[in-house]
């Protein structure tokens, strides 16, 4: 068990009239090895519970572990644990600084008081996991487009060689090949370097194809935690916090009310074509 | 973290002092700020903290949420009158080293401390309790006179109240940067200056990028809804003095005349 959240509780402004609970006694398990989708309405407290699970907010209550170690004891590393749990946050690109790309992303691996060779050797192969040419490396980061400058800034992270990569809404404002792009390099970096990954999104449609597990989150709490077919089953729970399932569950659904005898388990597009083939050959 | 700096914050809550004109308020600070350096005598600032602390008190805003905000500045404020110490001349109390500490430097400090801190509580009171639309609104009202002298002062308002809007975006801004920089390693609380100097290189781009996207945003934003100034604007809800806004000017008076009456008469002196 790589990560553990254990009964955690956050209040914002405790001390002043409007204190907002923005989480409520979360339990949560992360594997190694695992994708997980995290998921929920606007103001959910998606962004807040994984920015406790790398240190950089203390809960007001409760307790995590990494690797079995409790991230509040006094002798707990944190900058260890900032680059072990490597996260990416929201609008990622509105972090850089540095005069070129290449630059930026040595930031991180830097900051650990990596030799030089190896901190230029990290930069280097993180950007190119995330498929930034060469020919970009001595441009200032600001010149890019915004899904070029969302890649640098997740290298920014990766080069600092993460057991848990976590990124805070990865494909906000890209239009839908861009945000595919984003998505199936993640699911690469999952596969191929055997990283942990919790991905933090609001649409259903951005994490079935690519995740084994999906965390909903509604008003600071757990709703599921279950795989996606599972958690699709409940679609109209889900309609009524604000989310929705895939639109292919929506047409499974339907062509089983109109009698087709389908499965509705199908999340994905490839699945459901295979799902009403075999129904039609059936058929015939 | 940074967002604990609650200068030029306005703090929601229901108190007779939110519901106030804003022009009162204003007024109020500016005249408060005046009588605190009308005498330097203990007296003065015994009235001075008393009307402060009733004000506090109206308010509603909890006092711990206040000065929490100001500790910076405090220590800033500390500084201030250390110097004041050292370079009074007068006499002579004790000697430290080479530095000879005088009765009137030790009073001075005292008092320094005791007016900068008694203002800056006075007129962040003002932010806390009156939405930076209202103050614009009050500020305009009441400078409304120097137009005729060709002052733009719907224009002055609105920076200002762009400007005391912006604080509170900006150190959300901060805080949400300085925490994306530790992500990836930054230490923000390195003890040696120099590394503090350069940690604030990745802190201050984002920021100013930032800040310079947001004021072009706006910019934008009051374009599109056919803002062109103050020429010709009407309000939906005009500025009227209520009962309770007389009452104000009316202890105001009461105040700064038991300040200069007490001050004058029985002046108590520190040391
Ligand atoms: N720094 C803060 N101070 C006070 N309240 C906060 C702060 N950050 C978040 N909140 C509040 O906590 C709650 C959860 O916020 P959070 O940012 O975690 O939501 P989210 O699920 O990430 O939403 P989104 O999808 O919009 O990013 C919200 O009600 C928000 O207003
Ligand atoms: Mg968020």
């Amino acid at each position: 068990m790589l990560l553990v959240v254990d009964h955690v509780s956050c209040i914002y402004g405790a001390d002043t009239n409007m204190p907002v609970a923005a989480l409520k006694d979360i339990n949560l398990v992360i594997k190694e090895g695992e994708f997980i989708g995290l998921i929920g309405h606007t103001g959910s407290g998606k962004s807040t519970l994984v920015q406790h699970m790398n240190g950089l907010i203390k809960a007001t209550d409760g307790a995590i572990y990494f690797h079995g170690q409790d991230i509040y004891d006094g002798d707990f590393d944190k900058k260890n644990l900032r680059s072990k749990v490597g996260l990416v946050f929201q609008y990622p690109e509105h972090q850089l600084f540095e005069v070129d790309v290449f630059s930026d992303v040595c930031f991180g691996p830097k900051n650990l008081g990596l030799p030089k060779k190896e901190v230029e050797l990290r930069a280097y192969k993180a950007l190119k996991q995330v498929g930034i040419l060469d020919e970009y490396f001595y441009q200032s980061p600001f010149d890019l487009s915004g899904g070029q400058k969302r890649r640098v800034a997740i290298a920014g992270v990766l080069a600092m060689e993460p057991e848990v990569l976590i990124l805070d809404e990865p494909t906000a404002g890209l239009d839908p090949k861009g945000r595919d792009e984003i998505l199936s390099m993640i699911k690469n970096l999952q596969k191929e370097m055997g990283i942990t990954v919790i991905l933090v999104s609001h649409s259903m449609e951005d994490v079935a194809e690519y995740v084994d597990r999906i965390v909903v989150m509604n008003k600071g709490e757990i709703l599921f935690n279950a795989e996606p077919k599972e958690v699709f089953k409940h679609y109209k729970q889900l309609e009524e916090i604000g989310l929705a399932a895939p639109a292919v569950t929506y047409i499974m659904e339907k062509c089983k009310e109109a009698g087709i005898p389908v499965s509705t388990e199908p999340t994905t597009i490839y699945e459901a074509k295979q799902e009403i083939l075999k129904v039609l050959v059936q058929r015939k | 973290m940074l967002r604990d700096i609650t200068l030029g914050q306005y703090y929601q809550t229901e108190s007779v002092l939110h519901r106030m004109d804003p022009r009162v308020k204003l007024a109020g600070t500016l005249i408060y700020m005046i009588s605190l350096f009308l005498y330097k005598n203990l007296t003065a600032y015994i009235l001075a903290f008393l009307f402060l602390l009733s004000v506090i008190k109206i308010s509603k805003v909890p006092f711990k949420y206040m000065v929490k905000g100001l500790k910076t500045v405090m220590v800033l404020l500390f500084i201030t009158s250390i110097f004041n110490i050292f370079y009074t001349k007068g006499e002579p109390l004790f000697t430290i080293w080479k530095f000879v500490i005088t009765k009137e430097g030790v009073a001075n400090a005292v008092y320094i401390m005791i007016r900068l801190s008694f203002l800056i509580i006075g007129s962040s009171l003002m932010t806390l309790t009156t939405t930076p639309n209202q103050l614009t609104d009050g500020l305009e009202k009441l400078l409304g006179p120097l137009k005729k002298i060709k002052v733009p002062v719907h224009e002055v308002s609105m920076m200002m109240s762009i400007a005391l809007r912006f604080i509170p975006i900006l150190m959300e801004e901060t805080d949400k940067i300085m925490k994306a920089q530790m992500a990836r390693g930054a230490n923000f609380e390195s003890k040696k200056l120099m590394e503090k100097i350069k940690a604030m290189v990745p802190l201050l781009v984002p920021l100013f990028i930032s800040a310079f996207r947001r004021a072009n945003d706006l910019a934008m934003a009051m374009e599109a809804r056919c803002y062109q100034g103050g020429e010709g604007r009407t309000r939906m809800k005009p500025l009227v003095y209520k009962k309770i806004d007389y009452v104000a000017y009316g202890v105001l008076i009461i105040y700064v005349a038991s300040v200069i009456i007490c001050g004058r008469l029985i002046p108590i002196h520190l040391l």
